[in-house]
C-alpha cells in the first residue's frame, strides 16, 4: 500500500523539523565556543576568526585532567562493583527463585520510584558520620546503593527467561551454585551486562546531585558535578563556558554512538519490563 | 519394547527431579547469600536513608546541634507556608512539560516515523532524538540558558520571522522561566519517549496496519484506531518515567534558574536543597521530602494500574 506523495512529504518535513530542533542546540554552543573570550555573540553565527584554543583553555582553567582522572576512578570503582553484585542478585532471584525473591524483587522495584532528593539530605548527614563525606567514596557508595534498583531488576530478567535445561544439567554433573553462575550463566549474560555497565558509565558521568552535596572539591567530582562548579565561576564568559560544556558532554556523545544499542536496549528494555 | 523404554525415561526424569529438588533447596539457602552485597548497599544508601528522611521530619534540626521533637509542626509549616506548598503546584506544572508533552508528541513522532520513514531515515530520526538523553541534564541546563538568553538562539530565531516584540530573557521571565524550563525538558525526554514507544510499535502486528491501509486509512486514523490503543502498556510505562522525572527535577532547574526569579520555578527538589544546605532546617527540608516521595507515589500507582490492568 503506497502513501500519498503529500503525506510522505508533509511526514519527513515534520521528521526534518524535529531533528532541527534537537541538533540546533548542539550547533549554537558550538559556534558560540569558537567566539573570542568574553564576548557575546548571536546564539548562531560562524565567528569571523574562530578562536579552537577556546577548548584547551577550558581544559586548562577547568583542570580537565585531574577531573579526567576523577570521573574515571570514580566510574571505575561504582560500575564493575554495581555489575557483580546486580548480576549475582538478579540470579539469585530470577533463577534460583529462593525462597522470598517475590518480595525482595518488589523491594528493588520500589526503589525505582524514589527521588534522590527526597533521600540526599539524609545520604549526607550518614556519610558524615561515616567519615567519608568529602571523598571520592561519598559518591561511589551511595551511587552503587542508588544503582541497586534498576540493575538487580535489569539482571533478573534475564535470568529468569534463561531456559531451566541449562541449569538442571549443569547441577546433575556435580556443578556447586558458584560453578553454576561463574562458568555457566556469567559467560551467558555477557550482552546484558555489557548493556547494563555502558548505562550506568554514563550515569556515573552525568551524575551531578550526589556531587554537588557530598563532595565540596570540584577536582574530586564527577564530570557533570565539576561542570555545575564550572558554570558558576564562568557564567559572564560564554565561549568558555560553552567550550567547557562541549568538552563535558562530548564523551557521552562519542560513547552513545559507540554502544548505542546497548544503550537504548539498557535504557527501554529496562522501563519496559519495568 | 517402545512402552518399556518409555517407562524407563519417565522414571528417569522422576528421580531426576527429586534429586534436583534438594540440590535446589540447598542452592537456595546459597542464593541468599547471592543477593547479601547487593541487599546491604540497597540498604546501607537508599532504604535507611529512607527511614531517616521520616525520623528527621519530626524534628526541628539545625544538623549540627541537639534535635528537638515537634510532631508534625514540620508539616503543618509545609502545608501553611506558600513559597513551600508553590513548589509542588510547580512540580505538577512541570508534569504537563516533562511528561505531557514528551509522551503526547513522542507518540506523534513514532507513528509518524513508523508511516512514511520505516527505513533508514528513520533509524536516523531516531538516533538523533535520543542524543540529548545521554548527554548530563547539567549540560542540558547550560545550553538551554544560552538559547533562551537575551542574544540567544531563540530570540534570534523570533526576530528573524518578525516576532521581534516578543523577544525576552525568557528564564528570568517571572511569567516564562516555568515553560521556559519545560521546553529544556521536552528536548531531553522526548528521545526516549520516542524511541520507547516506536520499539512498541514494532510489536504490533503489522497485518493490523496493512488491514487499515487497505482501508484507505489516514495517518490519523490509523493513529486513533490502532497506534494509541494498542501502546497503552508503553504509554504507561513513558507516563511512569516521565512523571517521575518531572516531579523530582533537580539538575536542570538548578543550573537554568536556580529556581527563580523569585520563586517561580522552584520544585520540591531544589527547595530541599536550599532548606538542608544553606538555610540549616533538616526538619523542614525532610518533611518536605518525605512529601515529595509521597507524591511520586500518590500519583504513579494509578497510571500503572490503568496502564497495566489489560496488558
Amino acid at each position: 500500500m503506497r502513501l500519498g506523495r503529500v503525506e510522505l512529504w508533509t511526514g519527513r518535513l515534520f521528521l526534518i523539523a524535529l531533528m532541527a530542533f534537537t541538533i540546533l542546540p548542539f550547533v549554537s554552543i558550538f559556534t558560540t565556543a569558537l567566539h573570542p573570550s568574553h564576548t557575546m555573540p548571536n546564539g548562531l553565527e560562524w565567528p569571523k576568526e574562530p578562536q579552537w584554543g577556546n577548548f584547551i583553555e577550558a581544559f586548562k582553567v577547568a583542570n580537565m585532567t585531574k577531573l579526567l582522572v576523577s570521573s574515571t576512578f570514580i566510574v571505575l570503582a561504582v560500575v564493575p562493583i554495581s555489575l557483580v553484585i546486580s548480576t549475582m542478585a538478579g540470579f539469585a532471584i530470577g533463577l534460583l527463585k529462593i525462597p522470598g525473591s517475590r518480595f525482595l524483587l518488589l523491594l528493588f522495584v520500589f526503589g525505582l520510584t524514589l527521588p534522590l532528593g527526597g533521600i540526599i539530605v539524609p545520604i549526607y548527614h550518614l556519610e558524615r558520620a561515616l567519615g567519608i563525606y568529602n571523598t571520592r567514596l561519598a559518591i561511589v557508595l551511595p551511587l552503587i546503593g542508588l544503582y541497586m534498583p534498576f540493575a538487580v531488576f535489569w539482571m533478573r530478567a534475564h535470568f529468569v527467561n534463561m531456559p531451566s535445561e541449562i541449569s538442571e544439567a549443569a547441577l546433575v554433573d556435580g556443578a556447586t551454585t558458584w560453578d553454576l553462575f561463574w562458568n555457566i550463566h556469567l559467560p551467558l549474560a555477557r550482552a546484558p551486562i555489557t548493556s547494563l555497565g555502558t548505562l550506568l558509565s554514563v550515569w556515573t558521568w552525568n551524575q551531578f546531585l550526589l556531587a554537588l552535596v557530598l563532595v565540596e572539591d570540584p577536582s574530586q567530582r564527577t564530570m557533570a558535578g565539576a561542570l555545575g562548579a564550572f558554570q558558576g565561576h564562568y557564567a559572564t564568559d560564554i565561549p568558555l563556558l560553552c567550550a567547557g560544556t562541549i568538552l563535558v558532554l562530548l564523551p557521552t556523545l562519542i560513547i552513545f554512538v559507540i554502544f548505542q544499542r546497548h544503550i537504548i536496549e539498557a535504557l527501554i528494555q529496562g522501563a519496559v519490563k519495568g | 519394547m517402545t512402552l518399556g523404554n518409555d517407562n524407563i525415561l519417565t522414571a528417569t526424569a522422576v528421580s531426576r527431579r527429586g534429586l534436583l529438588g534438594g540440590r535446589l533447596r540447598r542452592a537456595s539457602i546459597i542464593g541468599w547469600l547471592f543477593t547479601l552485597p547487593a541487599l546491604g548497599m540497597y540498604a546501607a544508601f537508599v532504604l535507611i536513608p529512607l527511614l531517616l528522611s521520616i525520623y528527621y521530619s519530626f524534628f526541628k534540626w539545625d544538623g549540627i546541634g541537639p534535635m528537638t521533637w515537634v510532631g508534625l509542626r514540620n508539616y503543618v509549616t509545609v502545608f501553611k507556608v506558600p513559597d513551600l506548598l508553590g513548589t509542588i503546584y510547580n512540580a505538577f506544572r512541570l508534569v504537563l512539560w516533562f511528561s505531557l508533552i514528551p509522551v503526547g508528541l513522542g507518540l506523534v513522532v513514532a507513528s509518524v516515523i513508523h508511516r512514511v520513514a520505516p527505513g533508514r531515515f528513520g533509524a536516523l530520526v531516531r538516533t538523533v532524538v535520543f542524543l540529548p538523553q545521554v548527554i548530563p541534564l547539567v549540560a542540558a541546563g547550560i545550553i538551554w540558558g544560552w538559547l533562551l538568553a537575551l542574544p540567544g538562539l531563540v530570540n534570534q530565531i523570533l526576530r528573524s520571522i518578525g516576532l521581534g516584540a516578543i523577544t525576552r530573557a525568557w528564564l528570568g521571565d517571572f511569567d516564562w522561566a516555568l515553560p521556559a524550563v519545560g521546553m529544556i525538558g521536552v528536548w531531553v525526554l522526548l528521545g526516549f519517549c520516542t524511541v520507547l514507544l516506536l520499539t512498541g510499535i514494532s510489536k504490533i502486528d503489522p497485518a493490523l496496519y496493512e488491514a487499515a491501509r487497505i482501508d484507505g486509512a489516514s495517518w490519523f486514523q490509523e493513529f486513533i484506531h490502532v497506534t494509541v490503543p494498542l501502546l497503552k502498556q508503553e504509554i504507561g510505562v513513558c507516563l511512569t518515567v516521565t512523571v517521575i522525572n518531572a516531579l523530582a527535577a533537580f539538575d536542570i532547574v538548578y543550573v537554568a534558574t536556580g529556581g527563580g526569579p523569585g520563586n517561580s520555578t522552584a520544585v520540591p527538589g531544589i527547595q530541599i536543597y536550599i532548606l538542608a544546605f544553606t538555610e540549616q532546617r533538616i526538619g523542614l527540608a525532610s518533611a518536605l521530602a518525605v512529601m515529595l516521595m509521597l507524591l511520586v507515589f500518590i500519583v504513579i500507582l494509578p497510571i500503572q494500574r490503568l496502564t497495566r490492568e489489560t496488558a
